[in-house]
């Protein structure tokens, strides 16, 4: 709300009530994450000799990170994880943005019919047992294509940047081919240029996906050599036995207790999100916003 | 010859009009060619499962397929409808949906309202980073700070409440504190995210309407009643519309992450129950079957509540 007059006495005290609210928030938000790390990198017998608290620790050590990284299991869900993340987004936005210009296009004879089709599957879907059978027909069982392409296109997302191609100039594309681009031309040199905000926002959609990703893990791929990190994270949080989860022997890990090494491969999985959405936020702020207003 | 004088032009006519369809398709080969791919998806990932869906009537095996295996007409519904389970199921999905629908919309709303009412640039742009980070992280790792906290032995809060002298409960092996787990869960990891869409709304209120009520007298609360909340009103309609309708999801992500033998009689739903089922125990037609009432009940929701949206003088979703 704008102001408008000078605030009363009670407005300053709701006004500060909002601003404790919202910081306490704030902080209720960072801490766990801060405390994993913190946890991660404390020798264990600090963390213990504090109760299982401390803010500011006095010692650090590599040590957690330094058994996973050597491991062998942990650093091949990564590369996994990380192909599928960079292969899987360039597809997916590939995709997306071949099948969403089409259908940004209104005088497209055939385009409503499409996009009822794909609006459809929001509505209604054969569900979880019909489309894990889908995938075993097709063949991507077992292969890194499982992780890929049953989620080649999200619906909502292509809805997102067909909005954001009705809403580029016409006149522009228009421009383009008067003086004989054809609509490969028009895409890759009009189009895309005056894009990067939808695709940045995109990008960071699908990238997060795939690197979030453990039901395709755990539904299609018994090879545990092709596991993806999510799902390797989530066996070792549960087992008590880190050693056999990361395949090294119990020898190697004697000074270090599975605590330490469980909180070391949940940072290793968190922090490249946690480095990549702020430079984002601009963008997919906005992203969100166009998608929401034609939905 | 008065009958070829007046056939000849209608036969140009539909000659004309099918040249005409085949240019129209011949001068936009490129953007037809480009939705192929995605086309082909959309034909082979979600309507062949749709078509999947027979295999809830059938007496589905693996080896001998969709054409192979025998027909057992509604079987499988009895089977799923008469089973104890079922009962049971049902519950923990719409409790635990509900308790979503409340316990995520109306934090989401709040702190749209407070950051709203903010003015300080830097101060509302870093609760807002600091909120929407969660958002990004997986279910898995949101498991591994609940661990973190609460595992027997080690965790923070379970240490504490030790040194404390209290007994440590274990929140993720209690049915009594499992579903508030997972809805407390769900607010640290959604509500910054969340409250994006009601700030857009909130931003796109007419500025004037609330000078207009300051010049009338109208207070902040009043202006909230009569301005704000009427003003994000569509958008929470929306809002709630979309959620109705996946109302027997009810987060199958987060509860199959979370979930364990010692809580199914609370957390077990619907989806976690085809899963277990259908991919770890690989029966297909019975988990098919409870598929087909999902989509079908989903697909009536949407519809049912759309319409009734429409009816309140709302937009709908179309």
């Amino acid at each position: 709300m704008p102001v408008l007059f000078k605030r009363s006495w009670s407005d300053r005290i709701v006004d500060g009530g909002i601003y404790t609210i919202l910081a306490l928030f704030g902080l209720l938000t960072l801490f766990p994450l801060y405390y994993v790390v913190i946890v991660s990198f404390t020798p264990y017998t600090e963390v213990l000799r504090n109760g299982g608290f401390l803010l500011i620790p006095h010692t650090l050590t590599l040590d957690a990170f330094k058994v996973i990284f050597t491991s062998g299991v942990v650093p091949r869900a990564l590369g996994v994880t990380l192909l599928v993340t960079v292969l899987g987004t360039a597809l997916n936005l590939a995709v997306t943005t071949l099948l969403a210009y089409p259908l940004s296009k209104k005088f497209l004879p055939g385009r409503n019919a499409v996009l009822m089709g794909i609006v459809f599957t929001m509505l209604f879907s054969g569900g979880l047992i019909p489309t894990f059978l889908t995938v075993k027909m097709t063949g991507l069982m077992n292969t890194i294509w499982a992780l890929i392409i049953p989620g080649l296109v999200s619906t909502f997302n292509m809805l997102i940047m067909k909005t954001y191609f009705e809403s580029l100039p016409q006149e522009v594309e228009e421009a383009a081919k008067v003086d004989g681009c054809g609509d490969v031309a028009t895409l890759v040199k009009i189009v895309l240029p005056l894009s990067m905000p939808i695709m940045a926002t995109l990008g960071l959609f699908y990238g997060v996906t795939h690197w979030n990703a453990y039901f395709p893990g755990i539904m299609y791929l018994n090879d545990r050599s092709l596991y993806p990190l999510q799902v390797v994270l989530r066996n070792m949080i549960i087992t008590p036995s880190v050693s056999q989860e990361l395949a090294v022997p119990q020898t190697q890990l004697s000074a270090l207790p599975p605590e330490s090494i469980k909180m070391a491969t949940v940072v290793v999985a968190i922090v490249p999100v946690m480095l990549v959405y702020p430079f984002l936020q601009k963008y997919f702020i906005k992203g969100m916003l166009i998608g929401a207003v034609k939905g | 010859m008065g009958d070829t004088a007046a056939a000849a032009p209608a036969e140009q006519r539909r000659r004309a009009g099918r040249g005409k369809g085949r240019r129209t398709f011949w001068r936009y080969r490129w953007l037809y060619l480009f939705m192929i791919p995605g086309v082909l998806y959309y034909l082979i990932y979600h309507y062949i499962p749709m078509f999947g869906l027979v295999v809830a009537f059938q007496d589905y095996n693996l080896l001998k397929g969709i054409t192979g295996s025998p027909w057992v007409g509604l079987d499988n519904f009895r089977t799923v409808f008469s089973s104890p389970d079922f009962p049971v199921l049902m519950k923990n999905t719409i409790l635990l949906s509900v308790y979503r629908i409340v316990f995520n919309m109306l934090p989401d709303l709040i702190l749209a309202l407070m950051l709203n009412e903010i003015r300080v640039r830097w101060f509302k742009k870093w609760v807002q980073t600091l909120t929407y980070g969660p958002h990004f992280l997986s279910w898995i790792i949101v498991y591994g700070l609940v661990f973190a906290f609460f595992a027997p032995g080690s965790g923070l809060v379970t240490t504490f409440m030790r040194d404390m002298g209290w007994t440590p409960i274990d929140v993720l092996t209690n049915s009594s504190v499992f579903r508030p787990m997972l809805i407390l869960t769900d607010i640290w990891k959604s509500t910054g995210y969340g409250a994006i869409i009601y700030l857009a709304a909130l931003a796109n209120i007419n500025q004037e309407l609330y000078e207009a009520a300051a010049i009338d007298g109208a207070g902040r609360w009043r202006q909230l009643w009569n301005i704000t909340l009427p003003g994000i009103r569509e958008v929470f309609v929306l809002l709630l519309i979309l959620r109705l309708g996946h109302i027997l999801d009810a987060g199958f992500e987060q509860v199959y992450i979370f979930l364990n033998v010692r809580v199914y009689d609370v957390g077990d739903i619907l989806d976690t129950w085809i899963f277990r089922r259908g991919i770890e125990q690989m029966q297909f037609s019975v988990p098919a079957a409870v598929g087909v009432f999902k989509s079908l009940i989903g697909l009536v929701l949407v519809l049912g509540a759309n319409k009734i949206a429409k009816k309140m003088g709302g937009s709908g979703i179309w």
